[in-house]
């Protein structure tokens, strides 16, 4: 009864299929806030971010204070709490990429995207993050744009990539 | 020539293996032979007797590990669960997403024996989120194996039934610790927990866990199929079984290889990585991965066991060697490894949360040519407070000050001269 009462109160902020997908991973969990993160996930993955009202929508479904809740989404690196560009830019600023001169790449990025970490472009297109190390050392410097990783990559590179993005954002 | 087993499935192409090309190449025979012939007691002896110790970076005897388990008399009935650390994160290290990507059947199989060594029902894969193309494969190679009968109800028509999920991280390096990884999964904030109890007593949601790196469990299925004593072969010096080593920075050919437990050091670098860029010098190394010890040109003919490198003063760590060259400030590359530990800290325990901060800024400063000889002292006392273990919960403080207390062991003529200098030495006109 009082599930029904707190499902239909978060109903109105998190869709169905939200609540589906939250819903099958607390079947395997044996207490509700064991399926935290996945929530914090599944409501990421359509929207980009988490906002304040998807994250008190969240605490509510799962027995919590908004306040434990943020705890736990600001503890990871890849929960995003404030909004994000369509295609999130991890680039990893780890000790094999700074040997390999990480550092003038990241200038050149943030020339090319007119951005710094943190900040998305005014498009909206792309968010720029460092990220530690990506495992891919052999092939140093390394970044992703969304799920593609990138490797050795140089100024000419690091041109190309953008403007494909840029072109498949205009589709 | 050196055989190849754990990687006997992966080329240069970026391919997956498919189940059934798995199977072609001896693939799932372990398995076969265990739940046909084999008591899982009689699995444990044989992972013991293979002397395999844990690839993650502490190398830890694993049949010692899964021996810490009770057994079922001895708990209270309820799940027990395998979890296999894919939270691939040690700065330089690249060799479990190879395992993954391209032969994500040899890591499922090494997980259904080793749950079935240790009466576990369930297992997870904790995998970093950025791995989005092993996560897919993963996935993929899962669902072969419930279509093929080696998951779910009665494997293979045993008595055996195993789940098997991948859970993607939401990132932080603190989950690669194995209680924190705990904690992740039950969805709370990564701080690691206090031992005793230990995972293998009260681990998930307070039950029976082994947590095991992915190499590691890879090793199970030639080990069951081939027995311990081929294993025992394999090494060239004390450490039994094969290795991956890698090699990054700034040498010819960066890269991972299968090489036998025991490879000197030298010939990895020299045989496999081509030696250093042209004109370039070597200068010193990090042998596996960000948080362990410099070793220098003296001792390059070491072989990599985890003895010898511990005994030199480092650790065998992941395996995968950080080259520094003559041209790069060893402050420099100390200030990234500390930035990335003070920012990774979970922040539960003081000398970690503020200590690697305070370090990190004392680092800056001197790269900024704005040290003294005080901040000397300063960093020699922060390796001493924050490296000492038990001063803090885990092992993510001491192993961050790894790094610096070699290099300042073995490069102090570089820090002393930010000081006398007044700026980086490595600086060419005002640019790193």
């Amino acid at each position: 009864m009082i599930d029904n009462i707190i499902q239909s109160e978060t109903a109105s902020t998190l869709t169905s299929e939200e609540l589906q997908l939250i819903n099958l991973e607390l079947s395997h969990v044996p207490q509700k806030s064991g399926a935290a993160i996945d929530a914090l996930k599944i409501v990421q993955a359509k929207r980009g971010w988490v906002s304040d009202e998807c994250l008190i929508a969240i605490a509510k479904l799962l027995e919590m204070s908004a306040e434990e809740l943020e705890g736990i989404a600001t503890f990871y690196n890849l929960i995003f709490r404030r909004p994000v560009g369509d295609k999130v830019i991890l680039f990893c600023d780890s000790v094999s990429c700074w040997l390999c001169g990480c550092e003038n790449q990241k200038h050149k990025l943030s020339e090319i995207l007119k951005i710094d970490y943190g900040e998305t472009t005014k498009d909206n297109q792309f968010t720029l993050l460092p990220v530690p190390c990506l495992g891919a050392c052999d092939k140093a410097p390394v970044m992703m744009v969304g799920d593609d990783l990138f490797t050795n990559l140089n100024s000419s590179k690091l041109e190309q990539i953008i403007a494909y993005y840029r072109k498949e954002g205009e589709k | 020539m050196t055989e190849k087993v754990l990687t006997k499935n992966i080329s240069k192409v970026n391919d997956t293996t498919p189940i059934d090309k798995y199977e072609a190449s001896e693939g799932y025979l372990g398995l076969r032979k265990a739940l046909k012939s084999m008591a899982p007691a009689e699995c444990l002896s044989e992972v013991k007797n293979s002397k395999l110790r844990g690839r993650g970076g502490a190398g830890f005897p694993t049949g010692t590990k899964w021996s810490f388990v009770p057994k079922n008399e001895d708990c209270l009935p309820g799940h027990k669960y395998l979890i296999c650390n894919a939270d691939e994160m040690e700065p330089g290290t690249f060799k479990d997403r190879l395992l993954m990507e391209q032969d994500p059947h040899q890591l499922i199989e090494g997980m259904i024996l080793s749950a079935y060594t240790i009466g576990a029902d369930v297992a997870y894969i904790f995998i970093r989120g950025e791995y989005r193309l092993a996560i897919q494969r993963l996935n993929e190679a899962i669902k072969e194996c419930y279509n093929s009968g080696y998951l779910g109800r009665n494997i293979l028509g045993s008595a055996f039934s195993l789940e098997m999920y991948v859970h993607p991280s939401a990132g932080r390096y603190i989950c690669g610790e194995e209680t924190a990884l705990i904690n992740a999964l039950e969805g709370k904030r990564a701080n690691p927990r206090a031992k005793p109890p230990f995972p293998q007593v009260s681990g998930l949601w307070g039950r029976p866990t082994i947590v095991n790196n992915v190499e590691t469990l890879c090793n199970i299925p030639h080990i069951i199929h081939k027995g311990a004593e081929w294993f025992k072969t394999l090494g060239v010096g004390e450490d039994s079984g094969t290795k991956l080593f890698g090699v990054s920075g700034r040498v010819k050919n960066p890269g991972c290889w299968e090489l036998p437990m025991g490879t000197p050091i030298r010939q990895i670098l020299e045989n496999y990585a081509d030696g250093m860029q042209t004109g370039l010098n070597f200068k010193g190394l990090l042998p596996g991965g960000g948080s362990t010890d410099f070793l220098i040109e003296s001792h390059l003919d070491l072989p990599m066991d985890y003895n010898v490198i511990g005994a030199a003063g480092s650790r065998m760590g992941t395996g995968t060697m950080i080259v520094l060259d003559d041209q790069s400030c060893p402050v420099g590359m100390v200030l990234n490894l500390i930035r990335f530990f003070a920012q990774e800290s979970c922040g539960f325990c003081t000398p970690c949360r503020d200590g690697l901060p305070w370090t990190r800024q004392v680092l800056e400063d001197l790269e900024n040519g704005k040290g003294s000889e005080e901040d000397l002292e300063t960093l020699a006392y922060q390796v001493k407070y924050i490296g000492t273990p038990g001063n803090t919960h885990c092992a993510l403080a001491p192993g961050a000050m790894e790094p610096l207390q070699s290099a300042m062991k073995y490069f102090y003529e570089d820090f002393k001269d930010h000081v006398t200098l007044g700026r980086c030495p490595y600086e060419i006109d005002g640019v790193h």
